[in-house]
């Protein structure tokens, strides 16, 4: 293995994350190359740097500040969502259906109260009209006659 | 047993609130310790790790379990932290006109760190807070992108498919990335390398603790 090969291998070597085959091959070329070996310490050696640098803690508020993000999220609108209708509008339109049928029944309501009051007359007109007694009597046109006849007098 | 990230993210797509609770418990320190390392600002990192905990909600519904939450979650967090890096150089670029930055603003953070130690002595103490200083730099000037990789590679062990992914780069691209990295951080820390005399050259085969 050349140098140029091992640069590429030699931070996973230096992590244990190479194949046990590669390693081996790895350790030949190291056994008789200075420079590569010096350069596997010194990695090593900075790893263990890395290591001194402490780690920070999440200040106490962090996850109240996530959840607070969170709920303040709208909630996502989609292409359909404007067929859905929300609930004011929905309350609205109900509204507005329940005072059209009242108005309408209300308004008809004045109508039927005129001509039923007509019906009962109109059914009494043939038992009126075939009553003896009635027959009997001057015709109306005769009578309206003699009336006109009495205004000019 | 413990449910699997995946499953979890099912569960609150599902709608189920606890499961994301423990997503959150799971990943706020991680989250919050490698956006620290790459915005250099404990403030700045807290906001953004809520902000990568918020996009993964909004995304719940359309969760599909593709590839390991944690190169989805890394990647999130990846994307914000490089952005909120070049906004930041944009905007130092213009104040450095009129003020040269001087003050080191996240040294503070560390510090308080420190004082919970109780280090025995103050030399001892001032020797060590040298020594990550100069660690901490020499992480913080590398480029992001191998500030990114060699932070989700020491600290997140994740392993260099995944890393890859969330640099959306090669493998090989990446193992470059890194080897270029660690030649920076072996120039920088030469003189913390060289204390170290189990490092020093010759043949060494554990690690020193």
């Amino acid at each position: 293995m050349s140098c140029k090969r091992m640069e590429e291998r030699i931070l996973a070597y230096v992590d244990g994350r190479v194949k046990v085959s590669e390693r081996r091959e790895m350790e030949v070329h190291l056994a008789g190359c200075p420079a590569c070996r010096l350069r596997v310490n010194e990695f090593r050696a900075v790893t263990g740097l890395l290591d001194e640098l402490p780690q920070i803690e999440p200040s106490a508020a962090f996850d109240a500040r996530v959840h607070a993000r969170v709920a303040a999220e709208p909630t996502k609108q989609s292409w359909w969502a404007w067929f859905t209708p929300s609930p004011r509008v929905a309350f609205a339109a109900s509204l507005l259906l329940l005072a059209t049928v009242w108005i309408g029944m209300h308004s008809n309501s004045n109508q039927p109260a005129v001509t039923q009051e007509d019906i009962p007359v109109l059914e009494n007109y043939d038992v009126l009209s075939n009553f003896e007694p009635l027959t009997e009597l001057p015709q109306p046109l005769q009578a309206d006659e003699t009336g006109q006849q009495n205004q000019q007098m | 047993m413990a449910r699997s990230d995946v499953q979890l993210m099912l569960d609150v797509k599902a709608g189920d609130e606890q499961s994301f609770a423990l997503l959150l418990q799971r990943y706020r320190r991680p989250l919050v310790n490698f956006l620290y390392r790459m915005v250099r600002e404990r403030e700045e990192a807290e906001d953004l790790a809520q902000e990568v905990f918020l996009r993964v909600y909004r995304a719940r519904k359309d969760y599909v379990p593709s590839a390991k939450f944690t190169t989805w979650l890394f990647r999130i967090a990846t994307n914000l932290a490089l952005n909120s890096v070049r906004d930041h150089r944009y905007q130092r670029m213009e104040v450095s006109i009129d003020a040269p930055v001087t003050a080191d603003a996240e040294e503070a953070d560390e510090r308080t760190l420190d004082v919970a130690e109780k280090h025995p002595n103050i030399e001892q103490h001032l020797i060590e807070e040298a020594r990550r200083k100069m660690i901490r730099h020499a992480v913080e000037k590398l480029p992001e992108k191998q500030r990114a990789a060699v932070l989700l590679h020491k600290y997140q062990e994740l392993d260099y498919g995944e890393i890859a992914k969330i640099l959306q780069c090669s493998e090989s691209a990446l193992k470059s990335l890194l080897f270029r990295a660690y030649e920076t951080l072996r120039v920088e820390l030469a003189p913390l390398v060289a204390q170290e005399p189990k490092f020093s050259g010759g043949e060494e085969k554990g690690r020193q603790s």
